[in-house]
């Protein structure tokens, strides 16, 4: 039943106590292409055999290039997106494949936040309005208390109440992502998926909202999976990270570890790729070559071979798994760099 | 100002760019977007200029290069480059130089490419633009400079049309067209904004081999201070419209002067080191041209605003070094290690 995968999936997790969400073996498939003729069709391997585990209070973050497959698996979790194969498990139950009735309390449970709140937010309708629909939808609160949560939920993204009685243009672009937050909290979920929620504001706004999710997760006790292309924002709001490449997780563990001492050539890769303030001296990088292979025909065995500097024979054929190392982070790598000594070739 | 020389000194600036001041009409009164922005750009030099979105990157680069429209704006202040005015010349002479002397490189490749021929046929054209060269021989080119920029088969990837590359792979072969004359001055705004940080890095990579290979100059326009860090020999930081500080990169990063790049600095998380229970953000957003604050304006978000903050403010200059900030220069190591903590040597 829990098979190696599924637990390489709960590496360094802090918590003791199951998962909240548990994808198992979770692939999503897009198809294009003429469906009508057999075979002619083209498949996209968006999100590929990913085992991943959320656990109550965490932050996990969800990192690499785009076009690995971030938003596809966000939109998977949240069940946006049929499930092509695998399991997905919300507090143990399964819910991968179950009908729009069964979904419905775990709809409320689980919200998705998106880079653009723009369209979640209705541009002929107030405020007070978009935050007020999903209170009398879903029944979360008698009439009379409506008001009082408004203000409340106003209250907990930061903007003042009178805010409530404008429309989403006369917002910037941070004010936005604030409504766009209220509304995903006015469903009072358990589990927040924020997919690139802060990449489209600029850095002194980006800090505001990056300090919000941190006060939020703790006044109300959320669990976020983080999705974001900026390293150093993952880092920040992340206890755990995966690091995902061309729809597989090829790295997992604690913030720290995979931080401070990548195991994955890709991590390492990615990592020595961002430019730092005060590097000015040109510490050594190593600068991927190539681009990244397409998801309709990913190569063959370890899918980063064709652009990793250490890649030998093994790696070109036989597909690595993710397994859990010494240290408790998993890894997808037949040769992680925590384990060969470093060289100056590096 | 300075008067324009035919013959200009090699070691002097390549541009200089004095008191730009540029206004649009609205449907109501004008805006002023851009208001006194002056700097000198060296040969061999890179200039970054760097501020958040609507701080006037964009419009100060496109008001240098003659691209603003005629009809709306209103452009005062001088710009020399290479010891000529070029604010004030035709058209057609302008069209000469952007083509052959100085080359922009856009956020978004797509702009610059045309859709349906392929980059190389592009590149070749650009280059028979401004040099008589046969038709073979400027393909043959063009296939050369797609591989200095790092394409791979370049001799495959000549023939291939824009959307048939990558991101990444079409910003290279913008870089690529830009070489294909030369330039003296590249100006790049936000070239790798777009591109995931593995692409930025060959990107960067690639722009500085350019000013190391061919000593051409480079205004790099950015709002990301680690890319600030790693290329810019200069730094101007804007904000509503003005250059609020301008130095080395050491100044600005070792003993910067101003509130706001303080808290643009303090705004990035680290990547690595102990992570702060919280980041020290900048409060509210920036003004628009519109509804500038009298005085400073940065004044409204500003921590440390004090009276004559509501006054236009006094611009400190030492040592190339300038702020505009009221912030005495013996009181600032003492506000900024409150936003920065105090590990910054005042050198
Ligand atoms: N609706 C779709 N149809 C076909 N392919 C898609 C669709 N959505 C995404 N893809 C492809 O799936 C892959 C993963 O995309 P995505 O999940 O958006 O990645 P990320 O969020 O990491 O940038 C990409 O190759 C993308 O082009
Ligand atoms: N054609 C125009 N008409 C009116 N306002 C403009 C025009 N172009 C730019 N602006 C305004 O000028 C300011 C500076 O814009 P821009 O230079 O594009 O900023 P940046 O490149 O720093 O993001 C912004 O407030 C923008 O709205
Ligand atoms: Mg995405
Ligand atoms: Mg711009």
């Amino acid at each position: 039943m829990t098979d190696a995968a599924v637990l390489a999936a709960r590496s360094q997790a802090e918590s003791s106590a199951p998962p909240l969400l548990e994808a198992r073996h979770l692939s999503k498939r897009y198809h294009f292409g003429k469906r009508l003729l057999p075979g002619s069709g083209k498949i996209v391997h968006a999100v590929d055999d990913v085992s991943l585990a959320v656990f109550p209070g965490e932050t996990l973050g969800l990192v690499g290039e785009s076009g690995c497959g971030k938003s596809t698996l966000g939109r998977c979790l949240t069940r946006l997106y049929e499930i092509s194969e695998g399991e997905l498990l919300f507090e143990g139950r399964e819910i991968g494949h179950v009908g729009a009735r069964q979904l419905k309390p775990y709809r409320r449970k689980v919200q998705m936040i998106f880079q653009d709140p723009s369209g979640s937010l209705n541009p002929r309708r107030r405020v007070a309005d978009i935050l007020a629909q999903p209170l009398r939808v879903h029944g979360i609160r008698p009439r009379a208390e409506i008001d009082d949560r408004l203000r409340e939920l106003m209250d907990l993204v930061g903007l003042p109440p009178g805010y409530l009685d404008r429309y989403p243009h006369e917002f910037s672009g941070g004010q936005r992502q604030r409504i766009g937050i209220a509304r995903a909290l006015a469903m009072e979920p358990q589990l927040i998926v924020a997919d690139e929620p802060v990449s489209a504001l600029d850095v002194s706004v980006q800090a505001q909202i990056v300090n919000l999710f941190a006060d939020l997760r703790d006044q109300l006790a959320l669990t976020y999976v983080f999705i974001a292309h900026d390293l150093a924002v993952v880092r920040q709001v992340s206890t755990r990270i995966a690091v995902m490449y061309l729809g597989s997780i090829v790295e997992l563990g604690s913030t720290d570890t995979v931080y401070g001492r990548p195991a994955h050539p890709y991590t390492e890769a990615l990592l020595s790729a961002i430019p730092e303030p005060h590097a000015r001296q040109q510490c050594e990088r190593i600068v991927l070559q190539g681009d990244l292979p397409s998801p309709i025909s990913p190569p063959p065995g370890c899918r980063f071979h064709t652009r990793c500097p250490f890649a030998d024979d093994r790696c070109r054929t036989e597909r690595p798994l993710l397994r859990p190392l010494d240290d408790g982070r998993s890894v997808a790598c037949h040769y992680p760099r925590t384990e060969v000594s470093r060289t100056a070739g590096t | 100002m300075i008067p324009p020389v035919a013959n200009p000194d090699p070691t002097d600036p390549i541009l200089r760019v004095g008191g730009l001041t540029v206004s649009f009409a609205t449907d109501r009164d004008p805006v002023t977007a851009i208001r006194d922005v002056s700097f000198d750009v060296n040969p061999g030099e890179i200039l970054s200029i760097v501020g958040e979105s609507g701080s006037g990157k964009t419009v100060s680069l496109l008001s240098i290069l003659g691209l603003t429209d005629p009809r709306t704006t209103t452009t005062s202040g001088s710009v020399i480059f290479k010891g000529k005015r070029i604010l004030e010349l035709p058209d057609r002479e302008m069209r000469r130089i952007r083509g052959r002397e100085i080359a922009l490189i856009s956020q978004d490749p797509m702009t610059a490419l045309t859709p349906v021929y392929t980059i190389g046929m592009q590149i070749a054209e650009q280059i028979r633009a401004h040099q008589s060269i046969s038709r073979r021989g400027a393909r043959k080119r063009a296939v050369e400079l797609l591989g200095e920029v790092g394409l791979p088969n370049p001799s495959e990837m000549v023939d291939r049309f824009p959307h048939q590359l990558s991101g990444g792979m079409r910003q290279r072969a913008v870089i690529a067209m830009a070489l294909s004359c030369n330039p003296a001055l590249l100006v790049a705004d936000e070239p790798t904004t777009a591109l995931d940080v593995t692409v930025q890095a060959q990107v960067l990579d690639l722009l500085r081999r350019l000013r190391k290979d061919f000593g051409s100059s480079i205004i790099l326009i950015t709002h990301d201070m680690g890319v600030v860090g790693e290329m810019a020999d200069r730094v101007l930081v804007m904000y509503a419209g003005r250059v609020v500080e301008s130095g080395t990169a050491e100044q600005i990063f070792d003993d910067p002067w101003h509130p706001y790049t303080w808290g643009l600095l303090a705004s990035i998380p680290p990547l690595r080191g102990p992570r702060p229970e919280r980041l020290a953000s900048i409060s509210g957003t920036p003004p628009t041209p519109a509804n500038l604050p009298p005085g400073c304006a940065f004044a409204p978000r500003c921590r440390f605003r004090f009276e004559p903050c509501s006054n236009p403010p006094p611009r400190y200059k030492d040592d190339g070094h300038t702020a505009l900030c009221f912030i005495p220069p013996e009181d600032r190591p003492r506000l900024r290690a409150t936003v920065l903590g105090g590990e910054r040597s005042a050198a």
